[in-house]
């Protein structure tokens, strides 16, 4: 997340629609996805001050407001059409001019799919077994959000690999930082939007997949172990 | 306890989810821009005209030199063999059509973003061609990547040939300015002129 962002690669994607593609792609759904897989929250958590914790980290995270809205946007729905909608949101032509024009609005965006990013992967990646308590999901509906999530991306990535000549009017506007042709650089993005984003989603579907194949295994050793305490009891 | 805030958090969700529905809407409304300008606009975009450059005449010049006139800036470099000579001809053939009044109102700011061919005799002889409103401006390149980032857009510069020429890439875009500085609106290359003179017309009225 930073090198896209925080590098010279961010000058880039403010000017070339097909690196922007890259940095989204990174940003809401490569690094966000690795994030989630390393699960840093716990390791964060036992790091910080004692202070911290007790006092800001853990009320606000206990209170009503922000659990609420941690549920609603855990909900499989709506997660699943955040995810797509922040994509189609941030590529309608009129939004994306505006979002690529304005500084702040930019942040917001980038910010936006960041954020995002997190949220869904922790949705679908979620180390823990499923409790609706914790608002984590089953490994089924997992697998539905996480592949229901890659058609529309690549309906979208298509169209702009097909039909997108013109529609993304600020690259034609902006100037790019070595010539490129424009409908060079569209085809690429839309290809981007296309092929990588769905392969994320066979990932994730795959990680998901094994996630509850070892879960499952922990339970018949569970099981297993109970048998066997219980055959030695009697 | 644990029923109790479970079906609190159950009460409470579709609530959440209105607020969010309902915020990004006015996100989205918000982005939305006004509708009198009929060219881009860019009211709520884009900084105010903010520049140190140096003029076709050699002098150091701000953004405070162009105060009380409407400004029209355009990034470019002389040596272009389409975009900025079409631009400029389109610029001075809008001029032509605006009334003298308003037209007087307006000043041009030619950006050139080759400063290494393109020195103060260039610029002024370049201008010159298309219209007496038009003002050739360079500086470092320091002063070219500020401005340029403050506008979001960029430039960069292609392989020399063998005659030691190169291609600049460079914006499209017109960005107008108002008496005061604010940032107003974007013309782009697929404006129709109609459109661009009641604009203009606009910007002009915004000098007192």
């Amino acid at each position: 997340m930073y090198g896209v962002s925080q590098t010279q690669f961010d000058y880039f994607s403010q000017y070339v629609f097909f690196i922007h593609r890259i940095q989204h792609l990174a940003l809401h759904h490569v690094a966000a996805m690795l994030l989630v897989l390393a699960n840093p929250l716990p390791v964060l958590a036992q790091g910080a001050p004692a202070w911290l914790r007790d006092n800001l980290i853990t009320p606000v995270w206990r209170s009503g407001p922000v659990r609420g809205a941690y549920g609603a946007v855990q909900q499989p729905v709506v997660a699943a059409f955040l995810f797509v909608g922040l994509i189609y949101l941030w590529l309608t032509p009129s939004i994306h001019f505006d979002a690529m024009l304005s500084g702040w609005l930019y942040s917001i965006m980038n910010w936006s799919m960041a954020l995002d990013g997190l949220l869904f992967w922790w949705l679908v990646l979620n180390p823990y077994p499923p409790d609706p308590a914790q608002h984590r999901i089953g490994y089924g509906k997992r697998c539905i959000v996480v592949a229901v999530v890659a058609f529309p991306q690549i309906v979208l990535g298509a169209y702009i690999f097909f039909y997108g000549t013109g529609v993304y009017e600020y690259y034609e506007v902006c100037g790019s930082p070595w010539p490129i042709d424009t409908d060079t650089d569209r085809m690429l993005g839309g290809l981007i939007t296309w092929i990588p984003s769905a392969m994320m989603s066979v990932l994730g579907l795959l990680i998901v997949l094994s996630q509850m194949f070892r879960q499952e295994k922990r339970e018949a050793e569970r099981m297993g172990r109970d048998a066997a305490a219980s055959g030695s009891t009697a | 306890m644990k029923p109790r805030s479970m079906l609190f958090a159950k009460k409470r969700m579709p609530r959440w989810i209105l607020t969010l529905v309902l915020l990004s809407g006015l996100t989205v409304a918000g982005c939305g821009g006004g509708q009198d300008w009929q060219t881009k606009d860019i009211s709520r975009l884009m900084p105010e005209l903010q520049f140190t450059l140096t003029d076709e005449h050699g002098r150091e010049v701000t953004a405070d030199a162009y105060e009380g006139k409407a400004v029209l800036m355009f990034f470019g470099f002389t040596h272009c063999p389409d975009v900025c000579p079409a631009t400029m001809a389109r610029i001075a053939g809008w001029l032509g059509q605006l009334p003298e009044a308003d037209r007087e109102r307006i000043r041009v700011l030619f950006v050139s973003v080759d400063p290494d061919r393109d020195d103060a005799e260039r610029l002024r002889s370049y201008t010159a061609h298309f219209h007496e409103a038009i003002t050739g401006l360079t500086g470092t390149q320091e002063q070219l990547r500020r401005l340029s980032k403050r506008y979001r857009v960029t430039y960069g510069y292609g392989d020399k040939d063998e005659n030691g020429d190169y291609d600049v890439s460079h914006s499209a875009g017109i960005y107008g300015f108002a008496a005061n500085g604010e940032a107003r609106v974007l013309i782009r290359q697929s404006d129709d002129r109609e459109a661009v003179l009641a604009d203009l017309e606009r910007l002009a009225k915004t000098v007192d």
